[in-house]
């Protein structure tokens, strides 16, 4: 057992790193979208709106599947990796532009009128006041976020990714132990999502507030 | 004496609601004008188009010579020489009372954090809430939030001060530290500008009283005018109902009045 748990721990590596990266695609990608569709001009709303609604709409297989095998027909090649970073960051964005939308639609609307009513533009009063309340209120449902995304990169192992499902895969084929193996994974995952959420709940403990 | 503020013919209307209907008038420099009236008159929309919180849909607003409505890009920093006071306090949540009170100049002046933290620390102590620099707005009263409110607008050393029914949503016995706040201010002769139902408040300290009812100036003058001869119908229906609903409040807040 020893001698596969190495090589499933290094998959386990590979999800991560997807994970990671991806949670912060996304995160740029969904900050943005909730921003434009709550305070940006109609055409850029629409825009946000749009992606969000296009993305969540269709399974993570297809839009995975157009980046690596679609896109090179016009001329668009990206490795395995990287299709299945996009694809992951992309996908998240728009899951996580929901949460920020809700995060920053509860922060109440005294608080914007405070900050202009200072001299602060609309723009300062986002960023200094609207955004770090609203950040802060997201964590927890954005956290679920961050526990799905290591699940969902095992999508990866379809167009070829060597993360923790692909080397599972390899694995079993060379010993013949399905539901052992299997067992293991679940394991693993079980254990790396734990610890992501432990390490945002104490996250949030330490920034939490009480609204006014 | 100079006018600092002068409105000029506002309107303002919500949908087909007109909210403010042709409201106009002086403050001279260093006065307190009180603005009362039942609600739904229009006096909390009229405040907020004073700062340009809210574009007036016609008339105007002048800060000095400036008329603010022509202000363009420069809104944003005229309004930073109004101050407000919010009705339920509107503190930042998210940080302590000093940076509540110092973000404004950080941000807005871009003044260095040490000489912001001065000033703000100067504005607390004028509210008597220095002590309390590291606290949250949660774990304050609500007397004590509205100080630190008001320690907010003073440090941004604003021309006028917008008082937005600031103790109407106080406990009783919180009134009077808030009004008490606001008498000294009126002794320094800031310039005030207060929606308010606090009797005794504009007794003490209102140079013109202005009253309002269904987005129109019902009738304006001093308070020995209002509480002696008032010449209004609708007037003399709402002060009387006033001291009926609020009796309990005024004689609280003329007691504070009267200590100074």
């Amino acid at each position: 057992m020893i001698t596969y748990v190495g090589e499933l721990l290094e998959g386990l590596l590979v999800t991560l790193e997807l994970s990671f990266i991806a949670l912060a695609i996304g995160m740029i990608l969904g900050l943005a979208a909730a921003l434009a569709r709550i305070y940006g001009r109609k055409p850029l709303s629409y825009l946000a709106n749009a992606y969000i609604e296009l993305i969540r709409g269709t399974p993570l297989t297809v839009q995975l599947f157009i980046i690596y095998f679609g896109l090179p027909v016009l001329g668009v090649l990206f490795s395995a990796t990287l299709s299945a970073i996009v694809a992951l960051g992309i996908n998240s964005g728009a899951y996580q532009a929901e949460y920020f939308r809700g995060a920053l639609e509860s922060i109440g609307r005294g608080q914007m009128e405070a900050a202009i009513s200072l001299g602060m533009s609309k723009r300062q009063a986002v960023a200094r006041v609207v955004l770090p309340q609203a950040l802060r209120l997201a964590l927890p449902s954005w956290s679920n976020e961050a526990a799905y995304l290591p699940k969902y990169s095992s999508v990866a192992f379809l167009v070829t990714v060597p993360e923790l499902m692909a080397r599972a895969k390899v694995v079993i084929a060379e010993n013949l132990r399905p539901l052992e193996v299997y067992l293991v994974v679940g394991l693993i995952y079980i254990a790396t999502i734990a610890s992501i959420s432990k390490i945002l709940d104490m996250i949030y403990e330490r920034y939490k507030f009480t609204v006014e | 004496m100079t006018k600092v503020v002068s409105v000029r013919d506002v309107w303002k209307c919500y949908g087909k609601v007109e909210v403010v209907r042709g409201v106009s008038f002086d403050v001279e420099e260093g006065t307190t004008t009180v603005v009362f009236g039942p609600s739904g008159a229009g006096k909390s929309t009229l405040l907020r188009c004073t700062n340009m919180l809210l574009i007036p849909d016609r008339g105007t607003v002048f800060l000095r010579d400036v008329d603010l409505m022509k202000a363009g890009r420069k809104i944003d920093y005229y309004r930073s020489r109004f101050g407000m006071v919010f009705q339920h306090f509107n503190l930042f949540s998210h940080m302590s009372v000093l940076d509540n009170v110092m973000i404004g100049p950080r941000v807005v002046k871009k003044m260095p954090a040490d000489q912001a933290r001065l000033v703000a620390l100067e504005a607390l102590e004028k509210v008597r809430m220095k002590d309390y620099c590291k606290h949250h707005p949660s774990q304050l009263s609500g007397g004590q939030k509205q100080r630190v409110g008001i320690a907010r607008a003073l440090a941004m050393d604003p021309e006028v001060l917008l008082f937005d029914e600031p103790t109407s949503a106080l406990d009783p016995e919180l009134i009077g530290e808030v009004l008490q706040a606001m008498l000294d201010l009126a002794k320094e002769k800031k310039t005030m500008i207060c929606v308010t139902h606090e009797m005794g408040f504009a007794r003490a300290v209102s140079s013109e009283m202005i009253f309002m009812d269904e987005g129109v100036v019902v009738e304006t003058g001093s308070p020995e005018h209002f509480f002696t001869n008032p010449s209004n119908d609708r007037t003399k229906r709402f002060l009387s109902r006033l001291t009926d609903l609020y009796g309990r409040h005024e004689e609280k807040s003329e007691s504070v009045a009267g200590k100074k």
